[in-house]
């Protein structure tokens, strides 16, 4: 498996480290509650398929990513930088 | 206190010459870790230039020549290899000392893009990585530097605590590029 940095340009995967599914940027409001935080915390789906991870590329640039990428076909389909994804959705440093 | 003698972290390994290769240290000189300030990545590469004669290179690049050259080092950041760097620089960026830390040796040849090969995972060859290129990356399981700084040439910097093991991974590498072209 292949994954390109946005930084560095196509590597290796042995490059990358695995951090978990993205859906660690995306924290709750502290007084969400504890249902909400119970799905953050815990609940993970395993898909066969389409699945957003972030990986960080250790053994290159440092940079934290999220990769989109089909865990059946190993093909990846996309990468952004952690950083821009958080400032999307409102969250990180400026 | 007793008096303590200074030695390089590839003291008593190098120079190595095997087949079309040949490894060397680069004498120790001052390093500085450059981390711009987050929207002042265009004033602090000013300052530098200013100062030391060269811009701060975009990723994959390096800047400046030998004696005071600057690499990409990974996201933010930048390495100045040779100069004091200027007091004022310290107002567009995060300046640190890194000078004892790293590793630095010379891999040059008409070998040496085959010797990377067998460690490295990245391609490296001329057309491609050309002068001036650089790489944040791995030489068998250690993180490194890997820039070309001429036709035949790579300086290669690792943690100094891995320095026996970059000079016993590249002499292998050397050994067996060498014995396969039977030199």
């Amino acid at each position: 498996m292949r994954i390109k940095c946005p930084l560095c340009g196509e590597r290796d995967r042995r490059e990358f480290y695995y951090v978990g599914d993205a859906v660690l940027i995306e924290r709750p409001d502290a007084e969400a509650g504890d249902q909400v935080w119970d799905d953050y915390l815990h609940n993970r789906d395993n898909p066969a398929g389409i699945t957003r991870d972030l990986w960080q590329h250790e053994g290159g640039c440092g940079a934290w990513i999220v990769v989109s990428r089909n865990t059946v076909t190993h093909e990846t389909l996309g990468v952004e930088l952690a950083e821009a994804r958080a400032r999307k959705i409102g969250r990180g440093a400026s | 206190m007793g008096k303590l003698d200074a030695k390089s972290p590839c003291d008593g390994l190098l120079p190595i010459e095997i087949g079309a290769a040949r490894l060397s240290e680069v004498e120790m000189t001052r390093l500085t870790s450059l981390a711009p300030k987050p929207g002042q990545e265009a004033a602090f590469s000013k300052a530098l230039k200013a100062a030391h004669g060269m811009a701060l290179p975009a990723p994959n690049r390096a800047t400046g020549k030998a004696g005071a050259r600057a690499l990409w080092f990974g996201k933010g950041q930048g390495m100045l290899i040779g100069p004091e760097p200027e007091a004022g620089l310290a107002a567009h960026a995060a300046l640190t000392d890194q000078s004892d830390a790293w590793a630095m040796v010379r891999l040059e040849g008409a070998a040496a893009e085959d010797v990377l090969a067998r460690l490295v995972p990245v391609d490296l060859r001329q057309s491609v990585f050309k002068r001036g290129h650089t790489a944040r990356t791995m030489l068998q399981h250690m993180a490194v530097s890997i820039t070309r700084i001429s036709g035949e040439a790579f300086l290669i910097l690792a943690f100094r605590s891995m320095a026996g093991t970059l000079v016993h991974d590249l002499e292998t590498a050397m050994k067996g590029v060498a014995a396969r072209r039977g030199a």
